[in-house]
């Protein structure tokens, strides 16, 4: 992380007391145990406790505490539920954390523009949940969606199981207010499509709190699908399974969700929660498709066919809604039933190539054991997205290190076969030192320059993403490649 | 003026260097269908992107396809088909408001254009995955990936998408594809005012019926329509689209049909018919006659686009709507101020058409907020300090 500022440290009292001015009554935390509720997030084997923790209720608050901060040097680190698996808002001990739990309204259902518009600190669920009577819902459903906040979302642009088919949340966001560093607040996006501009809204998806911070944010909503089925199949080898998901792809259906868990995962599941998987399957995948009923229908035969054609073991469409909800019930609870047979375990998030997953399960497999440790695979396979589990034991000497090793094999492997780092949990600390395995020193320092149009002084949120930071002004040096590279038989001017 | 046809990304970085180093600037140009799109621009040089041509990879089982930048779309898309798929945001046919020239990927990505489909489907910029670009730093940089699923590192595909050239010269694009739908037809509803047809569209939108696109054309405008149904009808036509799997299709239609008869008479497209009326409407053929007369494309929230559809009648414009009304095509004469009217609507507009004197002289884009402008501009600067690429595009004198 970057180096403490000292200064900042020294002057810590009188920071507090300032901040209490600008945002009174219990929005400023500066007591040591108030703090210690916010050291971490949900990569918790990082702990820091924060300079103070800031909770406004108002824009005009956060753009006057940002103003503040950038005026006094002070680092800040936003944060939503606290939910996040990289560690993008782990504290830093010279910074504030600003907490958007306040901003905790739906300020608007419009069902006519299918849209809602939302404070940062709204749970993704409950966005769905105020849709709901409307006959719409909002598509992005990260696992964490009963606790994960819109803004936190924004930030790690978030996917989930319906992804596949309905996007991510850049496909279903609309517009933000964003508040920069300077204080400045501005609207990017709206309910009207065709803005004109750059799409700064794009940029800042997915920008994981290092552009501003986001106060507002209008999402679109999508038709309550008429009907879901889900197929749950079982296949003797995950290489079997991975083949049918390719082959479901190239016969023209985009499911709605088509979810992979490997044996450790089923044999965990089962044993939690009783779903009814196949004990006799190396690997099951979870299809689900939506729509109007005819379509459904006829899809939940054609994925039938595809899977018996490719060996499956086990297929078994669900009858009713009960039934599609056991086959899922397994899938949502794999997570706390992994949590049973293993005292920790590190969630990893790469995303691969089709076409590459077979290969990549099996070399994980292996390296897993290089490490003396065991992965449990429960992903989306339909986009290629892996959340391998690497078990381990905390408490063991070493296990811990091992772990992250195996985490960082794994993850180039990941962009070794032409994927990349992170498909929906960020890079934040945990991936930040990989960077350099995807990405040249020239594409990064491209990225920091855009962050400095953002935030020239680098305070928000410093120490994520980018292995390597630079000033500002350093960056927009860079001009050393003018007239190196000679083509003699261009044309010249 | 020389012409400068760059082979590869080392290529185009060598002649953006030199360019820096001569105090040259450049205009970057595929088919160079798009040219009249925005403001009009005064470089020094045309850089030309048509030998960087050609598919890289493509795999359909992974609905991800990557290409040089001035790959040909009819290249693409004959590729797709041949493969069962396409670009899902219907690329919109520009040339009859935008004139002849073969457009090309990177144009495509550059412009942001979408067609109908984007109500369901989404716009350019959510199909772009990754790129390769070089930028006013003279470095080649990439971004994104070539998977649906990435945070790694800020999204500057989007960035790039809809920047007009402004940011960078893109050398290769990563697209996601997606497959076509087997089957396609479109219902057709007649004579109904502005206002039903508005709360029609709002309530088809919100329902189960999956409907891919969905616009609404006044009378006089349906009279111009190639296909003999619309311009025969002598009335106004509300046009939605059905696809997917055939048996779903039908069903969804015969519900369509069912609903919509109840209004107003109905009839159904099929095929070419069906394929040509959607082309008409992707990006205002309806309005192209006559040639003299400025064509804008407004995005208003959908629920508000009946209501400004009337509002530009009333000012003297014609248009129709698509996306269920949250686009607006309208042909207005100068006098009609299009970029208020539409922020009175909740929404901003873009001057589509016009003669280069005009889109000189007239706003093109929506005016900023100052800070949002400011942002902008230091956006810009991080990407081309010197003011390399497109002078004059997007923002005068920038």
């Amino acid at each position: 992380m970057p180096a403490p500022d000292l200064a900042v440290l020294a002057r810590r009292a009188a920071l507090v007391a300032r901040l209490r001015s600008l945002v009174p009554g219990e929005g400023v935390i500066a007591d040591e145990v108030g703090l210690r509720a916010y050291d971490c997030d949900g990569l918790t084997a990082y702990r820091q406790v924060p300079l103070a923790v800031v909770l406004p209720e108002r824009t005009e608050q956060v753009s006057a505490v940002l103003r503040f901060c950038q005026s006094e040097g002070v680092k800040v680190v936003p944060r939503g539920a606290g939910t996040g698996l990289s560690g993008g808002a782990l504290p830093l001990t010279d910074g504030i954390v600003l907490g958007l739990g306040k901003f905790n309204r739906i300020l608007e259902v419009d069902a006519a523009n299918r849209c809602a518009v939302v404070q940062p600190g709204v749970t993704n669920l409950s966005v769905s949940q105020a849709a709901a009577p409307h006959g719409l819902y909002y598509a992005p459903d990260p696992s964490s969606q009963i606790a994960c906040t819109i803004g936190g979302n924004v930030a790690e642009n978030s996917g989930g199981v319906h992804c596949l088919k309905y996007g991510v949340t850049a496909t279903n966001l609309l517009g933000v207010e964003l508040v920069l560093m300077d204080g400045t607040v501005v609207r990017l996006g709206g309910k009207a499509g065709d803005a004109g501009g750059y799409d700064l809204l794009g940029v800042v998806t997915g920008s994981e709190g290092l552009l501003g911070v986001v106060t507002e944010a209008t999402v679109r909503l999508l038709p309550a699908p008429a009907t879901a089925r889900a197929l749950l199949l079982g296949f003797t080898t995950s290489a079997d399974a991975a083949r049918c998901v390719a082959a479901v792809i190239a016969a023209g259906i985009v499911p709605a969700g088509m979810e992979m868990m490997d044996k450790p995962a089923i044999d965990a599941t089962e044993a939690f929660c009783h779903p009814g998987y196949p004990m006799d399957a190396g690997a099951i995948l979870i299809v689900e498709l939506d729509g109007h009923a005819v379509e459904v229908d006829e899809l939940v035969e054609r994925v039938a066919t595809i899977a018996r054609d490719g060996g499956a073991t086990t297929v078994r469409a669900s009858a009713d809604e009960d039934e599609r909800l056991l086959f899922w019930k397994g899938r949502k609870s794999a997570f706390p039933a992994v949590g049973r047979i293993t005292p920790d375990y590190l969630c990893m998030d790469g995303t691969i190539p089709r076409a590459r997953v077979a290969e990549v399960l099996e070399r994980m497999t292996a390296l897993a054991a290089a490490r003396g440790l065991r992965v449990a695979n429960v992903f989306h396979a339909g986009d290629g997205n892996l959340h391998p589990l690497i078990l381990y034991d905390a408490n063991e000497p070493g296990q811990l290190e091992a772990a992250e090793a195996l985490g960082a094999d794994i993850l180039k492997l990941c962009v070794e076969v032409g994927g990349v780092l992170t498909g929906e949990h960020g890079v934040g600390i945990e991936k930040r030192d990989l960077m350099g395995t995807m990405f040249s020193d020239a594409d990064l320092a491209q990225q920091q320059r855009l962050k400095c149009a953002f935030d020239p002084d680098g305070l928000a949120n410093p120490g994520k993403v980018f292995p390597t930071l630079h000033r500002c002004a350093e960056l927009g040096r860079m001009h050393v490649h003018e007239g190196q590279l000679k083509f003699a038989h261009l044309p010249r001017f | 003026m020389a012409a400068l046809n760059p082979a590869d990304a080392h290529e185009v970085r060598a002649i953006v260097g030199e360019a820096m180093a001569a105090g040259a600037t450049l205009a970057v140009e595929g088919g160079g269908s798009k040219r009249g799109l925005g403001r009009p621009v005064a470089a020094t040089h045309t850089l030309s992107l048509v030998r960087l041509d050609g598919i890289i990879d493509y795999a359909p089982s992974e609905l991800v396809l990557t290409a040089r930048a001035g790959t040909a779309l009819s290249v693409i898309e004959a590729l797709l088909a041949q493969h069962g798929q396409h670009l899902a945001f219907e690329p919109p046919d520009t040339s009859a408001q935008l004139g002849p020239g073969a457009p090309t990927l990177g144009g495509l990505v550059a412009c942001n254009l979408a067609g109908p489909r984007r109500l369901r489907a989404g716009a350019c910029r959510d199909h772009v995955l990754g790129i390769e670009a070089v930028t006013g730093f003279a470095e080649i940089v990439k971004a994104g990936g070539k998977v649906v699923k990435n945070v790694t590192g800020y999204d500057l595909p989007k960035l790039f998408a809809g920047s007009f050239g402004t940011l960078g010269v893109m050398t290769a694009i990563t697209m996601k594809v997606l497959p076509r739908p087997e089957k396609t037809r479109t219902v057709l509803v007649f004579g109904l005012d502005g206002a039903a047809a508005g709360s029609l569209m709002i309530e088809l939108a919100r329902g189960p019926l999956d409907v891919s696109a969905l616009a609404y054309v006044p009378r006089a405008v349906a009279a111009r329509s190639a296909v003999g149904y619309v311009a025969g009808a002598g009335s106004s036509v509300l046009a939605a689209r059905l696809e997917g799997p055939p048996r779903s299709v039908l069903a969804r239609t015969e519900a369509a049909r069912a609903r919509l008869g109840a209004h107003a008479p109905v009839e159904e497209l099929h095929g070419h018919n069906s394929a040509a009326l959607w082309r008409e409407i992707g990006f205002g053929a309806l309005l192209a006659a006559p040639a003299s007369r400025p064509v804008w494309r407004l995005g208003v929230p959908p629920a508000d686009g009946a209501a400004a559809l009337r509002a530009l009648e009333q000012a003297g414009a014609e248009g129709y709507l698509d996306a269920a009304g949250g686009t607006l095509w309208a042909a207005a004469e100068e006098p009609v101020p299009v970029h208020d009217l539409a922020a009175r609507h909740g929404g901003t507009a873009m001057l589509v058409r016009a003669p280069a004197e005009a889109r000189a002289r007239m706003p093109v884009f929506a005016p900023q907020a100052p800070a949002l402008a400011a942002l902008e501009r230091r956006v810009k600067q991080a990407f081309d300090p010197k003011g390399v690429f497109e002078p004059g595009r997007r923002v005068e004198g920038v």
